[in-house]
């Protein structure tokens, strides 16, 4: 059966490419405070689902794109996504035989590190940190994860 | 389970370098570009191209609304066209006779003085920009125009519309602009109260759309409903462009400092056309007032970023605005009971 893509570049492209771009249109600004890290959340499905094509380059070219998006330090967003792509990397197996909403948990947890190092970032930075808003994302891509999950399997399921 | 059923049968592990390996290498060099880029700026090079390379996408996310914009121009009738015009028409003429007036007071104004510097810096040149995308949250105020380089957009440039100051230009590309607000948290404007001529700054408090004014203390004169005009201190602003008018005025009677904020004038979030502005010159006759090389990658020459925390002890941010304090050839242009400028700086210390 090797009819299906061994590595299915194009799509993770693109669907890295749409995640990035609902990860900086502009929406209403209450609605902007619960978004879902929908990047992170693409790359960290690429990741685990297809280490060898989505893993650590993916990871770091799209926290640059969304740094120069942003507008924020060079790296910064990099560096975050780097560390839990390398993370979900190396642990794919395990999280892979997980049941969804134990992987939800994992996703938390990923999330959670993404969000603190760019916290930490913005800090040493000097850039503003208030507001506890910002690890409202965490849970809501925890939410988001089982139908992101189940949207990017099927857009490279073999027909 | 399921959502994982398809790489099943995926050979798994890559090959090549292990992860381990390239994370500590890809960590390396996220760290470098994060150092190069937050010091002294060595990256505005490559932030340039990458800005070029992006714009392409950063429209396309603003295609959308964009798009509902242009849908709701398009079906507008045109009896609120044709009173959208006459609208404008009384508008215009209305300027139009404020500008006469406003040139003969500043010439009046100059000859009394008798000092040709004493005019204020004006607008010698204004570009238009489309708003491309919008940025507003708590942490981050900033807008996307589609001007740049091409266009001889500027760092730290003013950026108004046509009811007040709006804020500046930051990340410059060829074709395009990131504009920080005057009501994001990381930006200061130096403003002065037109009504008694008291200088404080205004900080940005992020997504309320509003400013705060920290620095003042609990006994300062100000009202609400007072209007604060930039100072032209810093050099990024000139003197006496509107910025904002106080709203609300809490007097605690133990802290040493009001707690004021401030509504923009300018209409942050209905905007979709800008004005850059070059001004003829403050800077040409007053050397002293050249923008001193930004202390902060971003940071506006006028505004050392300041940390949001109301009274923490900011002194330390202040000595770059201290020093360029010495207000040269601008005096307070309303100075009736004009507080001395050393008093809103003391009550910073």
């Amino acid at each position: 059966m090797n009819v299906r893509m061994r590595e299915p570049i194009g799509r993770i492209f693109f669907t890295v490419l749409l995640a990035l771009f609902l990860s900086v249109v502009p929406v209403p600004s209450w609605f902007d405070a619960a978004r879902p890290a929908f990047l992170v959340l693409t790359v960290l499905y690429w990741s685990i689902a297809v280490p060898r094509a989505g893993g650590l380059t993916l990871g770091w070219i799209a926290g640059l794109a969304l740094d120069i998006f942003q507008g924020s330090v060079l790296g910064q967003h990099a560096l975050a996504l780097t560390l839990v792509t390398y993370i979900a990397v190396r642990e794919h197996q395990k999280i892979r035989s997980k049941p969804v909403f134990q992987q939800s948990l994992i996703v938390m947890g990923l999330l959670f590190i993404y969000e603190f190092v760019v916290f930490a970032i913005d800090g040493w930075t000097g850039h503003v940190l208030y507001g506890p808003l910002r690890w409202l994302q965490i849970l809501t891509g925890a939410i988001l994860w089982p139908l992101a999950a189940a949207l990017l399997g099927r857009s490279h399921a073999p027909r | 389970m399921a959502a994982f059923g398809v790489g099943g049968n995926r050979r798994l592990t890559g090959h090549g370098s292990p992860p381990g390996f390239r994370f500590t290498l890809y960590a390396l060099l996220s760290i470098v570009v994060m150092v190069l880029d937050q010091r002294g700026g060595w990256l505005n090079q490559a932030r340039f191209l990458l800005q070029a390379a992006v714009y392409p996408l950063q429209l396309a996310v603003s295609s959308p609304s964009a798009a509902w914009a242009w849908m709701k121009e398009s079906t507008q009738t045109r009896e609120v066209l044709r009173e959208e015009i006459a609208r404008l028409r009384i508008r215009e003429s209305e300027l139009a006779l404020r500008a006469l007036n406003y040139e003969g007071l500043a010439r009046e104004n100059a000859q009394l003085r008798g000092l040709r510097q004493a005019l204020p810096p004006i607008a010698d040149r204004w570009l238009v920009a489309e708003i491309v995308n919008v940025e507003l949250t708590t942490l981050r105020q900033r807008l996307l125009i589609n001007r740049g380089t091409t266009n001889g957009v500027f760092a730290s440039q003013a950026v108004l519309d046509d009811a007040g100051l709006l804020g500046q230009t930051m990340h410059i590309g060829p074709w395009s602009a990131e504009v920080i607000l005057i009501t994001d948290p990381e930006h200061a404007v130096p403003v002065q109260i037109e009504r008694t001529g008291l200088r404080t700054i205004a900080v940005g408090a992020g997504n309320e759309g509003t400013l705060a004014l920290p620095y003042l203390p609990a006994n300062a004169d100000v009202k609400p409903g007072d209007l604060l005009v930039t100072s032209g201190l810093g050099g990024v602003f000139p003197p006496g462009y509107p910025v904002a008018r106080v709203a609300e005025i809490h007097r605690d009677a133990v802290q040493p400092l009001a707690q004021i904020r401030a509504v923009p004038l300018a209409r942050i979030d209905r905007d979709r056309e800008v004005a850059l502005v070059w001004f003829k010159d403050a800077r040409v006759n007053n050397p002293e007032i050249q923008p001193q090389p930004a202390p902060h990658k971003s940071a506006p020459a006028a505004a050392p970023v300041v940390a949001p925390a109301p009274v923490a002890a900011p002194v330390p941010m202040f000595t770059p605005k201290s020093a360029a304090t010495p207000a040269p050839a601008h005096p307070p242009d309303v100075t009736p009971k004009s507080a001395p400028p050393e008093e809103a700086e003391d009550a910073v210390k």
